[in-house]
């Protein structure tokens, strides 16, 4: 019961939050200097006569007064309605999701690769020789601080055009996949895995963990089913601010490797002042913060049972 | 033969011997304890015995056989065979050496699964006997539970039945009872009795010499890493040999302590001013009750505490001792029933009534902030005080001198001081507004001994000195007959019995009363 209780005020809270992004698109459309209706028939290049843009503005609401065009706004976006892409004339939900498969695919694909490499390399690194420690965290050091524009450079002189290994483009088949994950999971994997391992480094230390020794327990199982499952938490938290920042990771991999993808989109629909799409790809993006935050607490308590009476 | 054969066992961590030098015998069905302070070495002796010395340490001896088998030489897969299955360790405090996010029934499951060749369904029926055996109740309910779900004595009996899960020949408890409630330490005390009748050998280490001496055969006393003393129980708590042992069994509170001095060397000499008579009333409970969440936790209390006069509070973890401290402090307050200091009723808003009565905790580390040093802890309660800025360095001097610190201590933070130096710096930090009551919770229960018979006199020469009154809580029915004036006894929110301490504790009227005196560990010979 405390439990539906706490996902509810988080439902709560994260309608909150949507509401918030759909009033911050409506105030950046409203002051946005330019005259929406010329982008619709195509910019300032194309000469509008002053009637086509009033019966444009008529068709789009643009001549009403403010709370009113609000109103419609917040209407729109509940009815599931993002309105119609300036340089695609088709409906912006259409547009993203589109999309929307290549970039889950990428972002599966990287996180999962992320995760394991940092859980990998933390529980075999924690607590080690002190040269393996230090290499491991140089390495982590490395990721973490490589640009990702340049990281994907790399990856792709050396494993596509160097070894010819995996395709440079492309998003057909799970070869194509490779190098986009690996550049969107490396610096992940550096953050993640420096976390996990220094909260394991201080869980190993705990009383219960020299209990679970002194059954008789190895040092692997001790690390897997004892230490892990505490460590976790933190790991938990970084994983959570990482998906909501995917989006931005997600345009520099797209571009770099010239796949399809929401990331993709972005960058074409600001290029072309495709207001409706860029805004789409904002309210999509904090739709996905809120669910992976609840994710997130949910998986708090998963980890934690204490943390419910708590709550 | 011997199970255990340990010769001239030396371990050092880097520069640092911990141990210099340690030989004993464990014979089959024997129980030795092995007695010291904190710092003594006796945990890491203990924890060599399993190969778990810890990281970073040197170990060395002349012998170390457990069964005629060579300990030096084994490495870490003999010693897994031998850990869990053949020596069961209990660690000390359950709560934090049972793993909290794991149920009890999985920590004994492992066991099984790595010394048994049990199945699955043959493990979950031993882990519901083994639990039964160590005298839980429900077992099969309480395997599926957190330790956090469970109370401090499920959870010891929960953490000695992992250890006896494989049947190991040695059992080794690492302050078995400590932080437990007497009633409960007693059982828990049975219960490794019950487990030596069986014919397995026990090594039990206790910095209590009281709580080991019904138990033990056979008593090593450990300072600085040397055994100073060993013998048969009898002997060495009758006749010790030792002026280090005879120091410790004169630092345990009991009844016949009351009124002398528990420390050998006190911080300071025995003031020659005779005790104070109780004074005035300065704070008067009437019919205080609380409830949280419809639950009572207090009900109807009522007492008087009158200036330089202790009155104790004991009672079960539960009982409402603490929030009737919380009440009194007016951190809490009452729903029903008036507190007045000084005639005065409590609020929040008056603040002179707040800096007149202090607190000091069970855990001082707790309670500081790590990062102040001495100087600002003190000078932050000073402040609160009202005292001028330019005195401030002065009188913190003055109260550390009081509680037998220098000025040599300002600059040290928390974690550099001992426990005993760290509750000295509490006092010092509750004195500072020169406060007419100090409600102590638990002031000593993590205190070594001998640390804590420092600390009990340090309150008593306090008290003489500036007539404040204790509102003293603890679980330690020798403590509380030791320092105490008056006590109440407190059962499920209530008060069941009240008066002068020696009269609560010789003739108890109440059946509760007469279960904890009964519980309470003693000295044969003292």
């Amino acid at each position: 019961m405390t439990t539906l209780r706490f996902i509810g005020w988080r439902l709560l809270a994260g309608a909150g939050v949507l509401w918030g992004a759909a009033t911050l698109t409506f105030l950046v459309v409203h002051f946005t200097p330019g005259d929406p209706a010329e982008a619709v028939v195509g910019g300032e290049g194309a000469a509008p006569t002053p009637e086509v843009l009033a019966q444009v503005r008529a068709e789009y609401g643009l001549d009403l007064p403010w709370y009113q065009q609000y109103a419609a706004h917040l209407w729109r976006i509940v009815r599931g309605d993002f309105g119609t892409s300036y340089r695609l004339h088709t409906p912006v939900t259409q547009a993203i999701g589109e999309q929307a498969a290549a970039t889950v695919e990428l972002a599966l694909a990287g996180a999962a690769t992320g995760l394991t490499l940092a859980v990998a390399v933390a529980l075999a690194t924690a607590r080690r020789r002190r040269w393996l420690r230090g290499l491991a965290s140089a390495a982590e050091l490395v990721a973490a601080s490589t640009p990702t524009f340049w990281l994907g450079i790399v990856l792709l002189t050396v494993f596509s055009f160097g070894l010819r290994l995996f395709p440079a483009t492309g998003g057909q088949g799970p070869a194509s996949l490779v190098l986009p994950a690996l550049c969107l999971a490396l610096p992940i994997a550096g953050v993640l895995g420096h976390v996990l391992r220094e909260s394991l480094e201080e869980v190993l230390d705990e009383p219960f963990i020299v209990s679970a020794r002194a059954r008789g327990l190895g040092d692997a199982a001790v690390r897997v089913r004892h230490a892990l499952r505490h460590a976790m938490t933190p790991l938990v938290t970084m994983t959570g601010y990482w998906v909501g920042a995917l989006l931005g990771g997600a345009v520099v991999t797209e571009t770099l490797f010239t796949r399809q993808g929401i990331g993709r989109l972005l960058v074409s629909a600001v290029n072309a002042k495709d207001l409706p799409v860029v805004l789409g790809v904002v309210l999509l993006s904090a739709l996905v913060y809120v669910v992976v935050n609840l994710v997130v607490d949910l998986l708090y308590l998963a980890i934690d049972p204490r943390l419910k009476e708590a709550a | 033969m011997s199970l255990v054969k340990v010769d001239d066992l030396r371990v050092a961590f880097g520069a640092t011997p911990v141990v210099r030098g340690v030989s004993f015998e464990i014979g089959a069905g024997e129980c030795l304890a092995l007695v010291g302070e904190s710092g003594s070495g006796k945990s890491v002796t203990a924890r060599t015995l399993v190969g778990l010395t810890g990281e970073g340490a040197q170990v060395s001896a002349a012998g170390l056989a457990f069964d005629g088998q060579d300990l030096t030489r084994l490495r870490e897969r003999g010693w897994r065979r031998l850990r869990g299955a053949r020596i069961g360790f209990v660690l000390q405090d359950a709560l934090v050496s049972l793993d909290p996010l794991r149920k009890v029934g999985k920590e004994i499951e492992e066991v099984l699964t790595a010394h048994t060749a049990l199945s699955g369904s043959e493990r979950k029926a031993r882990v519901t006997e083994l639990l039964a055996a160590a005298g839980v109740p429900e077992p099969g309910l309480r395997a599926g539970q957190l330790p956090h779900e469970l109370s401090g004595g499920l959870r010891q009996r929960a953490l000695i039945a992992t250890a006896l899960a494989a049947d190991p020949e040695l059992v080794i408890a690492d302050e078995p009872t400590t932080a437990l409630d007497v009633t409960i330490q007693a059982q828990v005390l049975d219960l490794l009795a019950g487990i030596k009748a069986q014919g397995r050998s026990l090594l039990v280490i206790s910095h209590d010499l009281a709580v080991v001496a019904r138990l033990a055969d056979r008593v090593a006393v450990m300072k600085d890493g040397v055994i100073v003393e060993q013998g048969p129980t009898g002997r060495v708590l009758g006749q010790p040999a030792h002026h280090y042992t005879r120091r410790l069994l004169r630092a345990i509170p009991a009844e016949h302590t009351k009124g002398t001095r528990l420390s050998e060397t006190g911080p300071r000499p025995v003031p020659a001013a005779p005790r104070r008579a109780a004074g005035d009333v300065v704070v008067r409970a009437e019919g205080v009750g609380k409830s949280f969440g419809g639950r009572p936790a207090v009900q109807d209390v009522s007492f008087t505490l009158r200036a330089a006069e202790t009155l104790g509070i004991v009672g079960e973890s539960g009982s409402g001792k603490t929030t009737t401290a919380r009440i009194a402090l007016g951190l809490t307050a009452a729903d029903t029933g008036t507190v007045e200091v000084h005639g005065r009723p409590w609020t929040r808003k008056d603040r002179a009534l707040r800096r007149d009565v202090q607190i000091v905790y069970q855990d001082p580390l707790a309670a500081f902030d790590p990062r102040y040093t001495v100087a600002k802890v003190l000078a932050e309660a000073l402040a609160v005080a009202g005292v001028p800025r330019g005195r401030r360095r002065e009188r913190a001097v003055e109260l550390l001198e009081l509680v037998g610190l220098g000025a040599e201590h300002l600059a040290r933070r928390p974690l550099r001081l001992s426990g005993g130096q760290r509750q000295r710096v509490a006092i010092a930090r509750a004195l500072a507004p020169e406060p007419s009551v100090i409600v102590c919770d638990e002031p000593v229960s993590a205190l070594d001994v001998s640390v804590q018979a420092q600390v009990l006199d340090l309150l008593e020469d306090v008290q003489r000195e500036t007539g404040v009154a204790y509102l003293f809580i603890s679980h330690d029915l020798g403590v509380v007959h030791h320092l105490c004036d008056r006590v109440l006894v407190m059962k499920d929110g209530r008060v069941v019995e009240e008066g002068p301490v020696g009269t609560v504790f010789r003739e108890p009227a109440h059946p509760y009363t007469k279960e904890l005196v009964a519980a309470v560990p003693r000295l044969a010979a003292a």
